[in-house]
């Protein structure tokens, strides 16, 4: 190293969202940790309250606030800091880092970009720049060129080369375009491109061509290596975030690997990356014919799964070449003895696949494009194709148990389905192999490489092999162990030899185990070691599989083992919260003396970096997979608290096999999952709960609507289409909903609970030890009842609670925690009218709002919660929420710009894809603070309101009023303008999309002249697509900020009434009492 | 007949015998044929068809750590007008047998006119699949390259029998004088063949010079040329004295010289060096190189079981290259003299091309 700097300043990358997720706090956690060794001093601005890298010890001091050019110049200017990286928290930071840059700021405090220059990333994120860039080298890009007569068409395509594409410029939803084999059909698309457009762009179209992608990193002395390439299942047109990726390569030859690899390695030099970039491919699969996709030069999420495909760490590394070190200084972090300057050899295949929740949105297009959905993705580690792809399609738990033997699909289309992708597309290929489609038919399809064709073909022949027997025991040995190796689950194999006579699972699935073991075929455990076993290496860095016939593990049978059950892929409802609760368990375990184990398989976490604990197995959490390494590892016990629904789930079934489950007992873990169970008890310890009950016709529920009255909240245990809960306030609905959505039957009962409206929604995150309770932390939603838990913006500590409330819910949670003698952490969610309390759920786990309760009252629940669970006395800490003189607001963020046409509105399912939590002095400074983290801005003039029901309305007049006060401009439509003129409140009336007149409230939004959209829905009902719809959809995308709660509106526009952005502290975390 | 039986009926058993008693049950793919060597890995990801073509492979059992292999199948075996192969590194696979994990029955690639098993079995070489390529590597890591073989039905089909006993640079040195590229005013390079990758030949002519490759024992010194080429090859180096004399008597000489892989270690044996053997070698494309007394680092495409005692080089030598990762000799030069040379591939084919800078370096000094 020979930069002398000793304060460095890191941006991360705010909440998660579509495209931006988990994998950056990843790679800040690890930036700061290379740092930190360094003796540098480390300021982080993060409002992801949530990350690893916001908790204490990581970086030295961190501040809650927007990543954005207003706040970053103060802490700047505060901090002073002599460096600062751009390249750990996403596109956020990066666009920040350039906007710092080309204000000056950058300058004016003398802060110095430490690894790639800041002229380097603006090279490559401006289209043009970056394309005259490559050009200088001769290396090819994307072109298109616009052209202006048919001759020039001409010309320029028989340049670029048949396939090509015709669009006509400037003409939107792709009029007049389409693509061109040969110059016959050039010239007739051509002529009516010009009929739309006097110009037209001519592109060369790379349809079907492969998706290659590799990880290259440089340092300051122009040393190169590509880390890791890696290959797209799906071929070019679907987002490399949609794709299922593989690693390596799989279909390139030698030569081709490394032309590409040459190429990287010449951009990279070029633009003079200092530190770690991507550079994407496609690649023609009928020459070596190839074009630049894009350069990103920072650390991404291809490259935290390459450092975990691989075990090198890019953003360790990344840091430490910002800093000046060169390759040749660096140690291999596994081997701990050889370079750092290597290319990892991989003796396993990884694949990548994405996981989507598209089924929680009404109305969202489900095609796979050139825009991601994704909200999350797992990796699956195997020693053949066919394991890989079938514990990765296992592990983004959607209820598949692999390519074949899942419930059946109902395809209407299958062409279809193989032509425009989906995110169920892999299934429409499993499907297709079993209607008789051929490897080939279903190549003219997708495109996809044969390659990958033929391995999934592999196991549908396999499963084929099996079902042609009935009983486990008649399947011959090689048969069974063919299957395993291919990834086939005991599940998978007992539904193809009992196939439709199956009936319980999960017994049949143990009758297969039981018959594996006799017949000893067992998996083995393999270390990730970055070079192939070449060097010995002390890695603890594992996967399991059925190719090989040796453990590289010892185990030494101590039982000094604790074993932590991980998160899975990031969904909606579970994310980076529950990746911070395991991070914190394998911290404290380690910390009292055990030998730490992590199970989990997303590579977005902090939780599956090796460092993080004592033994890493990157694999699955089936019940199935987990009992396998328990048998291994023979631990003293298995934590399943802080996991998330996924290990609370197993709790019941490793109980049974005789697992020591640490802390609270499965059999309490079922008592309050189990609804039937837990309203028992409740009605036991006379506690209230909002009425329910499981019916099986509509005339019971029609019978039970009568006693408890609309509205109520519909479960359907059996989804048709759509979202799957819904609220519905009166019979129509009711009916509507039941028909459209729900199957009614005694099969597929349906669960009506009464929903209390105008009821507030109260949190206690807790952890009790042999049933007392240890420490609480108790928070309030803004929003009332209605909106999911993982949606609402949350206060805490509470701030507008009765004493008597608070008394009310501290006193039923002791009962609560005595009866289910809860040892560990545990959450219950209340309703609060007056001072009437139900309880609406408990979970006898960590809950989202773990870390967010932690780190404002800065008590960590997980490390109390884990001294619990080890067994060791904890004392009652002496500080509690009263004595906090900052108050903290956990605010969700949406990613509705990314999913075409869904709604974006809130309701009982949750539709946030993360959040963030600011503190404040009080609860605007830190409700602005927080809104404005998760991207809201405070409008400039005008305001569009339409509020909803009379009693929304009358819940938004005082904001209304302070708008206007405050010199806003508001536009309203009908109802709402004339429930303002009668309260004396000026504005402008506004027409809905179905009426006439103007002006038209569409029409203002696409003129940009409203700076901020209030659009209530009338209830809760997911409806149809109309008015609102119209204008949600309207404000989400054209980037206007949306607020569709009544009583979050009125928060917000209280604050930014009361507080401008300079009343904002600039306070760190630890200047927070 | 089952689905099954039919399935299994293709399948024949192979086993995997190591010299220290390991037994590996796996299935055969290639050519069915009992086969001994010395078994080595390598853990390159790609590049099969370069490897087992590779000369330098000759009397080796070839473990691929990389379990997926024969995904693109085999390229055609064709010649460019001047005798050099298109895709390949030589007329022939010179391995004696491929080890692997698991196997592509099925291939694709639009240069691909065969899967690796037909190949296999064209050109009469073993090979197996279905075995823990993994635990193998971690016996030749820890004991070292040990001599086995691969049997069968009976364990003693075969002998087992150690490939660096004999010349096997003599077995696979061309026999005659063959000159490529030849013209008026060019360049004239003599390229002492040891079992030379055919990308060798391509990357000197590429620059325009004419090539005459002579058998590995033939005394060049009486031919008129303007540098010396020392290629790659299988085996011991002490058991190419002959060779050995020759570039002795260059090394008089000015002409500049330039050695690759078992070149390098011709060289240095001529400049008085000496040789030892690698524990288990370095087969890979991710070897990490350091330029002497230089911040440049490189990584190369190595395949070499022996290695260049820097301890030994005289006053007149000194190293050029250094891995990084065991700290040995990765090529050296003359102090005051045009000589130098690399233990890795710089002509890599397969592996990567990081460093093919060293022919350029070597033409500029002609």
């Amino acid at each position: 190293m020979d930069i002398d700097i000793r304060k460095v300043l890191v941006l991360g990358s705010g909440a998660l969202k579509i495209g931006e997720a988990g994998e950056f706090d990843y790679s800040g956690s690890q930036a700061l940790k290379a740092i930190k060794e360094e003796g540098i001093e480390t300021v982080l601005i993060n409002p992801n309250i949530a990350t690893v890298q916001t908790s204490e010890g990581v970086a030295d001091r961190v501040y809650f606030l927007p990543v954005t050019l207003f706040f970053v110049e103060k802490v700047i200017e505060k901090e002073r800091p002599e460096g600062i990286l751009l390249a750990f928290g996403g596109q956020t930071a990066l666009n920040c880092g350039v906007a710092l840059h080309q204000s000056g700021i950058l300058e004016k405090y003398n802060v110095r970009v430490l690894g790639t220059p800041v002229q380097a990333i603006m090279d490559t994120e401006d289209r043009e720049l970056f394309v005259k860039k490559l050009d200088e080298i001769d290396v090819k890009t994307i072109k298109s060129e616009a052209v202006e007569n048919i001759e020039d068409a001409r010309r320029a395509a028989a340049e670029l080369g048949y396939p090509v594409i015709i669009r006509a410029a400037y003409a939107l939803g792709g009029l007049g375009s389409g693509f061109c084999d040969n110059e016959e059909e050039l010239n007739e698309l051509a002529v009516k491109a010009f009929s739309f457009s006097p110009q037209v762009l001519v592109e060369k179209s790379l349809k079907g061509w492969k998706e290659v992608e590799y990880e290259v990193v440089r340092d300051r002395f122009d040393n190169c290596i590509t880390v890791c390439n890696m290959e797209n299942f799906d071929p070019l047109g679907i987002h490399t975030g949609e794709s299922i990726v593989v690693a390596p390569s799989q279909t390139l030859t030698n030569s081709e690997y490394h032309k590409l690899r040459e190429l990287a390695i010449r951009i990279i030099r070029h633009i003079g990356i200092v530190g770690e970039c991507n550079v994407q491919y496609a690649f023609d699969p009928e020459s070596e014919d190839y074009r630049v996709i894009e350069v990103n030069a920072r650390l991404s999420r291809s490259s935290a799964l390459a450092s975990k495909a691989t075990g090198y760490p890019l953003a360790f590394v990344a840091a430490k070449l910002g800093l000046g070190y060169g390759l040749f200084d660096l140690k291999n972090s596994v081997t701990k003895t050889t370079s750092a300057f290597f290319e990892p050899a991989l003796d396993y295949v990884v694949c990548k696949i994405p996981r989507w929740d598209l089924g929680k949105f009404q109305g969202v297009v489900r095609e796979l494009g050139s825009s991601m959905k994704s909200v999350g993705e797992v990796m699956a580690i195997g020693r053949t194709f066919e394991e890989a792809i079938q514990k990765g399609l296992r592990m983004i738990s959607q209820g598949m148990h692999g390519f074949v033997e899942n419930k059946e699909l109902v395809i209407a289309d299958i062409d279809k389905a193989l032509n425009e992708p989906t995110d169920r597309r892999v299934f429409a290929i499993s499907k297709a192999f079993r209607t008789g489609y051929t490897i080939d038919q279903i190549y003219d399809l997708t495109k996809i490489d044969k390659w990958f064709l033929q391995k999934l073909y592999n196991i549908i022949r396999t499963a084929e092999m099996l079902e042609s027997y009935d009983k486990i025991a008649d399947i011959p040995d090689e048969l069974f162990r063919l299957a395993k190796v291919q990834g086939f689950s005991d599940y998978q194999i007992a539904k193809a030899i009992f196939k439709d006579q199956l009936q319980d699972g999960e017994k049949a699935s143990l009758q297969v185990r039981q018959e594996r073991k006799y017949r000893n075929i067992l998996p083995v455990v393999k270390q990730i070691d970055t070079l192939a076993a070449e060097y010995p290496a002390q890695t603890n860095y594992l996967y399991l599989t059925y190719s090989g016939t040796e453990n590289d593990v010892h185990y030494l049978g101590d039982k000094r083992s604790i074993v932590v059950l991980g998160s899975g892929a990031y969904r909606i409802g579970s994310s980076v919260e529950f990746d911070w609760c395991g991070v914190q368990a394998l911290n404290t375990i380690r910390k009292e003396g055990w030998r730490s184990v992590m199970i989990n398989y997303n590579p977005e976490t902090v939780s599956t970096d090796y460092d993080m604990c004592d033994r890493l197995y990157f694999d699955e959490l089936t019940f199935e997979r987990v009992m396998d390494i328990l048998e291994l590892e023979n631990p003293h016990g298995v934590i399943v608290s802080t996991g998330g629904q996924i290990p609370n789930n197993l709790a019941i079934h490793l109980d049974e096999q005789h697992v020591n489950i640490l802390g609270t007992t499965a059999k309490s873990i079922d008592n309050a999952e189990d609804r039937e169970k837990f309203s028992a008890m409740l009605d036991r310890i006379g506690v209230d709960q909002p009425r329910w009950k499981e019916l099986s016709s509509i005339d019971d529920i029609n019978t039970f609507v009568d006693e408890v009255g609309f509205p109520v909240l519909v479960r359907p245990s059996y989804v048709l289409s759509g979202v799957a809960m819904n609220v519905c306030s009166n019979q129509e609905e009711l009916e509507r909903f039941l028909k459209l959505a729900a199957n009614v039957s005694k099969k597929h009962p349906v669960v009506v609970s009464q929903f209390i409206e105008h009821a507030k929604e109260v949190e206690m995150d807790a952890v009790a030890q042999n049933g007392e309770i240890v420490m609480y932390a108790i928070s309030e939603h803004i929003e009332f009842a209605g909106v999911h838990s993982g949606d609402a913006t949350i206060q805490f500590p509470a701030q507008k609670l009765y004493v008597e409330t608070v008394r009310r819910i501290k006193g039923i949670s002791k009962k609560i925690a005595k009866e289910l003698n809860i040892s560990g952490p545990f959450n219950i969610q209340y309703l609060a009218k007056g001072n009437e309390i139900k309880v609406i759920e408990c979970n006898l786990r960590a809950s989202r709002s773990f870390p967010f309760v932690s780190k404002v009252l800065k008590i960590n629940f997980i490390e109390l919660a884990t001294c619990v669970m080890l067994g060791l006395p904890v004392e009652k800490p002496s500080k509690n929420e009263f004595d906090l003189e900052s108050v903290g607001i956990k605010a969700s963020q949406f990613s509705f710009n990314r999913l075409q046409k869904a709604d974006p509105v809130l309701g009982v399912d949750m539709a946030s894809t993360g959040e963030v939590g600011c503190l404040g002095n009080d609860t605007s400074e830190a409700i602005l603070t927080s809104m404005l983290s998760v991207g809201y801005r405070i409008p400039e003039k005008n305001i569009l309101l339409s509020t909803g029901t009379p009693r929304q309305k009358v819940d938004m007049l005082d904001a209304a009023r302070l708008l206007v006060e405050k010199g806003y401009k508001l536009f309203a439509t009908g109802g709402t303008h004339r429930f303002l003129t009668e309260n004396g409140i000026e504005s402008i009336l506004v027409y809905w999309p179905s009426e006439e007149g103007t002006p038209q409230a569409l029409e203002l939004l696409q003129n940009k002249q409203i700076d901020m959209v209030v659009n209530i829905p009338r209830d809760l009902s997911a409806g149809e697509l109309d008015n609102g719809y119209k204008i949600r959809r309207a404000a989400i995308d054209l980037n206007v900020p949306l607020l569709t709660n009544a009583r979050l509106a009125d928060a917000f526009i209280t604050a930014f009434c009361n507080l401008t952005m300079d009343d904002i502290q600039i306070k760190s975390w630890d200047e927070y009492k | 007949m089952t689905q099954y039986t039919e399935y299994m009926q293709t399948e024949k058993k192979a086993t995997l015998i190591l010299d220290d008693g390991s037994v590996f049950q796996g299935i055969s793919f290639g050519y069915e044929k009992p086969v001994a060597g010395e078994v080595v890995f390598n853990t390159a990801m790609t590049g099969y068809p370069e490897s087992l073509t590779d000369p330098s492979y000759a009397g080796q059992l070839m473990v691929l750590t990389y379990p997926l292999v024969g995904n693109y199948g085999v390229p055609n075996r064709s010649y460019r007008e001047d005798g050099i192969a298109t895709f390949m590194e030589s007329e022939k696979i010179h391995a004696e047998a491929i080890i692997i994990s698991d196997y592509s029955h099925d291939h694709s690639h639009w240069n691909a006119i065969n899967s690796l098993g037909e190949w296999l079995k064209n050109e009469q070489i073993p090979g197996i699949y279905g075995v823990d390529t993994r635990a193998i590597t971690k016996i030749l890591r820890e004991k070292g390259s040990m001599k086995g073989k691969i049997v069968l039905n009976d364990p003693d089909e075969i002998e087992f029998c150690d490939p660096n006993a004999i010349n096997q640079v003599a077995r696979v040195s061309c026999k005659e004088v063959t000159t490529y590229g030849a013209g008026e005013g060019k360049k004239h390079v003599v390229l002492v063949d040891c079992g030379v990758k055919h990308n060798i030949i391509r990357c000197l002519l590429d620059r325009g010079v004419t090539v005459t490759r002579v058998p590995w024992d033939y005394d060049f010194n009486h031919l008129e040329y303007d540098g010396l080429f020392i290629s790659n090859g299988p085996g011991d180096p002490d058991t190419c004295d002959a060779a050995v004399q020759n570039i002795r008597k260059a090394l008089v000489g000015d002409k500049p010289i330039c050695g690759i892989c078992m070149g390098n270690q011709l060289l240095a044996k001529a400049g008085g060096a000496s040789i030892f053997k690698l524990k288990y070698g370095h087969r890979s494309h991710n070897q990490p190189v350091r330029m002497v007394g230089t911040n440049r680092c490189f990584i190369t495409s190595q395949n070499h079981g022996y290695a260049v005692d820097n301890d030994t080089l005289s006053a007149d030598w000194e190293p050029l290259f250094i891995n990084m990762n065991d700290g040995t000799n990765e090529g050296i030069r003359h102090k005051t003299k045009p000589f130098f040379s690399a233990q890795f591939h710089p002509e890599a084919s397969s592996g990567p091309t990081d460093t093919e800078f060293i022919f350029d370096l070597f033409i500029e000094k002609l």
